[in-house]
């Protein structure tokens, strides 16, 4: 009882990292392997659900394509990226409409304990991405046997994820840090999010999409990046988002789109995260 | 009460300088989509109610302190805010060392997960590190008497093996600083002792605590120090005692202004009495024999005139159940300066273990108003063999007598 205190410290107040790094790093561990076991071990086919559903979904979108609109005939190896492209997609749609209401379903430990805000959207995106893992292996696996051949531009998939996760995870940290004040953002973003399904080249290759309406969806960094990975993995021969942009200089508005989201992700988050518990 | 540690010259362990805190309540709320589409740009009419304003303090090491005030004083926002789950709008508030809220039992469980899992992250909620959490888990299971369900889910837990576990998870939570809520101690009196008692214990190993509530008698007893809260307001910070009378003043002027005037001009003060000493016969003072009297010595000192006052002492179990009430009431004035003797022998009906003896005074005026000093005078244990059921043992002319069955 003699010893003396630490030293007086500034209580921070609620914040994104509040707690430290390491703390969040190691409740961002623990809360990510929660919601994975609940995920996986709460069902009775537990994970093969999870590879389910993107093939059942792949299933329906195979049959409509192929058979009512025949656009696939006109695809190179239309059925494996039509599966690529709706694992991509469905990582960024699950992982982002569970992060609206993730800091709210959490009420208790925000309101009750210090806890680093950012944890919960970013924990939520680490359980998607657990998913987008498995899924990938059967991407791979339906690659090989639809006869697409190995090149090495397959060893660029860590930079397509890369993205796609920087993405995902500013998106996520914007609606999951507003939600609690603007409840209807749930409804919202389940509607956008649908829009944003069909604006992006997930059931048709942009080269489909005439003029000035392929101009605007290029606007989507989304958009890119499925072309790019449709380019790296599948179809070499593929115009890639330059080409169909015009030139590199055109990406640079979906570029400027990317960079600012996550800008404003980091500036709404930082801004919101000390008032997150009043909120609720 | 026991004596503060050593008082002023303690470090500072909680430094608060000029606190503010606002919230904002919706005057209207938009509910209707209809109205958001009608008028979508008309700014929503905010009510500020200012929850803490200028709220200055020191806390040192070592110290037990109570935070008391009515519902919606601040208290729990203060609470909050030197748990860094709020943030101040305005001023300063510094603490040392390791901090831990315990603010509701069992934070952030789930149900599906084994009781090691929850234990693990419970810890970690709290404050400890991955690694402290996992070494901390045995002693955790074994305090709470669980080691054979430590991989049983909790879901499957009854709710009693639930609540054990939920505190013995808590209490690992070592910090330098606990803020403790009093709705923590809400739910079975059993389980508030038990809490009060693990508090004890880490006041007595050095701990500094802050507690919140309104139950006077813990502070009275608990407390080296208390602050009372009123909208907002730091109103007063000393001793114990002091906070309470001034609590119960408060709170009956409260209740005085929803009653409909009695008497113009006649304001309410509190009871204000002072306890010059209180024990029980005995070499100890606070040790009986089982089926021996108690024999009461109290003696009170009024710090004003009390007319016609009421003293009711209210004998507990460990676990807060009144066992019985003993009531006497004085019909004259006791003039302030002039004490009032409490004293002779009760009945013990107690089975061994321990009480706690609580003592309210009430005055009624002529007016109607009533005021209310509650005051906890002493813990007491009774002695003997143990073993037996329930309180009280009681007197009884039965013995068993054996016959024929009659045809």
């Amino acid at each position: 009882m003699s010893d003396a205190p630490a030293p007086l410290r500034d209580v921070p107040g609620p914040s994104a990292l509040g707690g430290g790094r390491r703390r969040a790093l190691e409740l961002l561990y623990l809360i990510a392997a929660i919601d994975f076991k609940k995920h996986y071990f709460g069902t009775v086919l537990g994970y093969v659900w999870s590879i389910a559903r993107p093939l059942l979904l792949f299933g329906v979108l195979l049959a409509v394509f192929t058979q009512v609109f025949r656009l696939g005939s006109e695809v190179n190896h239309y059925p494996v990226l039509l599966l690529m492209n709706i694992v991509l997609f469905s990582f960024f749609q699950e992982a982002t409409g569970v992060a609206v209401t993730s800091i709210a379903g959490q009420e208790g430990v925000v309101r009750k304990t210090q806890f680093p805000r950012l944890v919960i959207p970013l924990a939520v995106v680490l359980t998607s991405l657990f998913n987008l893992g498995l899924n990938l292996v059967v991407v791979f696996v339906f690659l090989l046997a639809f006869g697409v051949t190995p090149v090495w531009t397959w060893l660029l998939l860590p930079v397509l994820l890369l993205v796609l996760i920087l993405i995902t995870t500013a998106v996520a940290m914007i609606v999951s840090s507003l939600y609690p004040r603007f409840r209807d953002l749930a409804i919202i973003w389940t509607v956008l999010s649908t829009v944003l399904f069909y604006a992006s080249p997930v059931l048709y290759p942009l080269e489909k999409v005439p003029g000035t309406l392929r101009d605007v969806l290029m606007l989507n960094p989304l958009a890119s990046l499925l072309e790019l990975a449709r380019k790296w993995i599948i179809d070499p021969e593929a115009p890639g988002p330059a080409a169909l942009a015009g030139g590199y200089a055109a990406l640079l508005p979906a570029l400027a789109i990317m960079i600012g989201a996550c800008v404003v992700a980091v500036w709404v988050f930082r801004r919101e995260a000390p008032r997150i518990a009043e909120a609720l | 009460m026991a004596a503060a540690p050593a008082g002023a010259e303690r470090p500072v362990v909680i430094e608060a300088r000029g606190v503010d805190k606002a919230f904002r309540i919706p005057e209207h709320r938009v509910d209707s989509l209809r109205e958001r589409a009608t008028h979508p740009f008309r700014r929503i009419a905010y009510r500020e109610h200012r929850a803490l304003r200028g709220v200055s303090f020191d806390i040192r090491q070592g110290e037990f302190f109570g935070i008391v005030g009515r519902n919606g004083s601040g208290k729990s926002t203060l609470l909050k805010i030197l748990a860094s789950i709020y943030r101040a709008d305005a001023g300063r508030v510094r603490t040392a060392g390791r901090v831990a809220p315990f603010i509701e039992l069992g934070v952030g469980f789930n149900p599906e997960l084994t009781a090691r899992e929850n234990g693990v992250l419970n810890g970690v909620l709290m404050g400890l590190s991955l690694r402290q959490a996992r070494r901390s888990l045995d002693a955790v299971m074994e305090f709470a008497e669980l080691d054979d369900f430590f991989d049983l889910e909790l879901k499957n837990y009854s709710s009693g093996m639930l609540v054990r576990f939920a505190f013995a998870v808590m209490v690992q939570a070592d910090a330098d600083i606990m803020l403790i809520d009093e709705v923590l101690a809400v739910g079975d009196a059993a389980f508030a002792s038990k809490c009060m008692d693990v508090f004890h214990e880490k006041r007595r190993a050095g701990k500094t605590i802050v507690l919140v509530t309104h139950d006077m008698t813990t502070v009275q007893t608990l407390c080296h120090r208390a602050m009372l809260l009123h909208d907002g307001e730091l109103r007063y910070i000393g001793e114990p005692e002091d906070a309470a009378l001034r609590y119960y003043r408060l709170n009956f002027a409260h209740v005085e202004a929803q009653l409909p005037p009695v008497s113009a001009g006649e304001k309410v003060v509190d009871v204000n009495a002072r306890v010059l000493r209180a024990a029980l016969g005995g070499a100890r003072g606070d040790v009986v024999d089982r089926g021996e009297p108690i024999v009461l010595d109290v003696a009170l000192e009024a710090a004003r005139d009390l007319a016609r006052p009421t003293f009711n002492f209210h004998v507990r179990t460990e676990d807060g159940r009144a066992v019985f009430e003993l009531m006497r009431k004085l019909e004259v004035t006791v003039a302030a300066g002039q004490c009032v003797e409490l004293a002779g022998p009760v009945d013990n009906p107690l089975v061994p273990g321990r009480y706690t003896l609580d003592l309210y005074i009430r005055e009624d005026a002529d007016t109607g108003a009533m005021t209310v000093q509650g005051l906890r005078l002493l813990h007491f244990q009774v002695r003997g063999a143990a073993g037996s059921h329930g309180v009280v043992t009681v007197a009884a002319d039965v013995e068993p007598v054996v016959r024929e069955r009659p045809a």
